[in-house]
């Protein structure tokens, strides 16, 4: 009954809506991300927009080289023939799994960017995830090389996390 | 060699462009000191551990004070957190979040109506709720539904790094970190949006590849 009666007082409007927030429209990509510091290290400057507008399932192929070009700068072993990082990554494999740039998470147990044990099961708020990243391109075979290059020395948060939800530290 | 050197040449030129950037801080020109400018992302299981918690944080290096107090979500922003659970990088699943009048309106996990650059809200999704912005200084409004939780509101930094030492080094004014290094992102805020749902709404079981995007209203 009340719905013919609201009908009757909206005669151009078919469809009853409840009254609430507007989410018509379209939203247009502007940001993306997947894991730490992809887009900072490995893109280029004149590309950053692109690498950021680009669904990862298309990223690989068009971002692979441009990343092997970037680390092998950055990391001029890498280019050495057989030359790998402690997961036994070359440059080519290495660069081919970060170019698609999405996080890898488990469902099936411990979630962490990597602890000693587990590589790429998800990314936790205490996992230092920067030094992990500067082992992978420094650190050479076992983690040994370029020493001063492979930890920033920060390892923890300036506020300790919480344990339950949102575990987010309260703002400063 | 010769093209050796114009590839590390071309690298340090635009590795030397960066100037506070770390984990997606101020990743690109298009979304630099923006409302649409996602700083992390995080996906873990949750203190419940049937649960994954997926965390998106924009607007990133806000000062204690004014700088968090003013800053505020931007309603024509969706941020939306991309799932995929069949191995091809392409979203089968969505959990889309997005600001309107003081609450924070989550919808999903829900197959989007399209995949890719453009989304429309999915304001039919069986999963949904909204919960209260938690003001500054207040302490955190969680709501929960269907076994959901939802937070949005201003945080810590979860973030470190000695980014201003990378920057010297990568500049070529240092040649390795400082022992004990100074986190550059030490007392600054965000503001986080925190969706924790059961993992049998995406998956169950095996691994997820996923990822966050910020989508603008057109």
């Amino acid at each position: 009954m009340s719905l013919v009666a609201f009908n009757c007082n909206n005669d151009d409007d078919g469809a009853s809506q409840p009254m609430g927030p507007d989410f018509s429209g379209t939203y247009a990509q502007q940001d993306q991300m997947g894991r730490p510091a992809v887009n900072t290290v490995f893109v280029s400057s004149g590309m950053k927009d692109a690498f950021n507008t680009t669904v990862p399932s298309n990223q690989g192929a068009a971002f692979q080289a441009m990343f092997q070009n970037n680390l092998e700068a950055l990391s001029p072993a890498y280019a050495n023939p057989g030359d790998t990082n402690a997961l036994g990554l070359d440059s080519a494999t290495f660069t081919g799994l970060l170019a698609t740039d999405v996080l890898n998470v488990s469902l099936d147990g411990t979630t962490t960017f990597f602890d000693g044990t587990n590589v790429l099961t998800g990314r936790a708020l205490a996992d230092d995830v920067i030094t992990v990243e500067l082992l992978l391109i420094f650190g050479g075979e076992d983690f040994s090389e370029n020493p001063g290059l492979s930890n920033d020395n920060v390892d923890a948060n300036d506020k300790p996390f919480l344990t339950s939800f949102p575990y987010l530290a309260s703002p400063w | 060699m010769k093209k050796t050197k114009f590839l590390m040449a071309a690298a340090i030129v635009a590795i030397a462009t960066f100037v506070v950037i770390a984990a997606d801080h101020i990743d690109a020109p298009a979304v630099q000191g923006g409302t649409s400018d996602i700083t992390d992302f995080y996906a873990f299981q949750g203190e419940n551990t049937s649960n994954i918690a997926f965390v998106a944080n924009v607007q990133g290096l806000l000062g204690s004070g004014s700088d968090t107090q003013n800053a505020a979500f931007d309603e024509n922003v969706l941020i939306e957190f991309n799932i995929d659970n069949t191995g091809d990088n392409v979203e089968d699943l969505v959990i889309q979040a997005i600001a309107r009048d003081g609450k924070m309106y989550v919808f999903g996990p829900i197959a989007p109506s399209q995949t890719g650059l453009n989304s429309t809200i999915a304001t039919n999704a069986t999963n949904q709720l909204s919960v209260d912005i938690t003001p500054y200084g207040q302490s955190a409004i969680i709501e929960s539904s269907g076994g959901m939780m939802a937070f949005a509101g201003p945080r810590d930094d979860p973030f470190f790094m000695d980014f201003a030492q990378y920057s010297q080094i990568i500049a070529g004014n240092a040649t390795s970190f400082n022992n004990p290094g100074a986190d550059t992102f030490a007392g600054t805020n965000v503001l986080s949006v925190v969706v924790e749902v059961p993992k049998s709404m995406i998956g169950g079981t095996g691994t997820i590849n996923t990822w966050v995007e910020s989508k603008r209203r057109q």
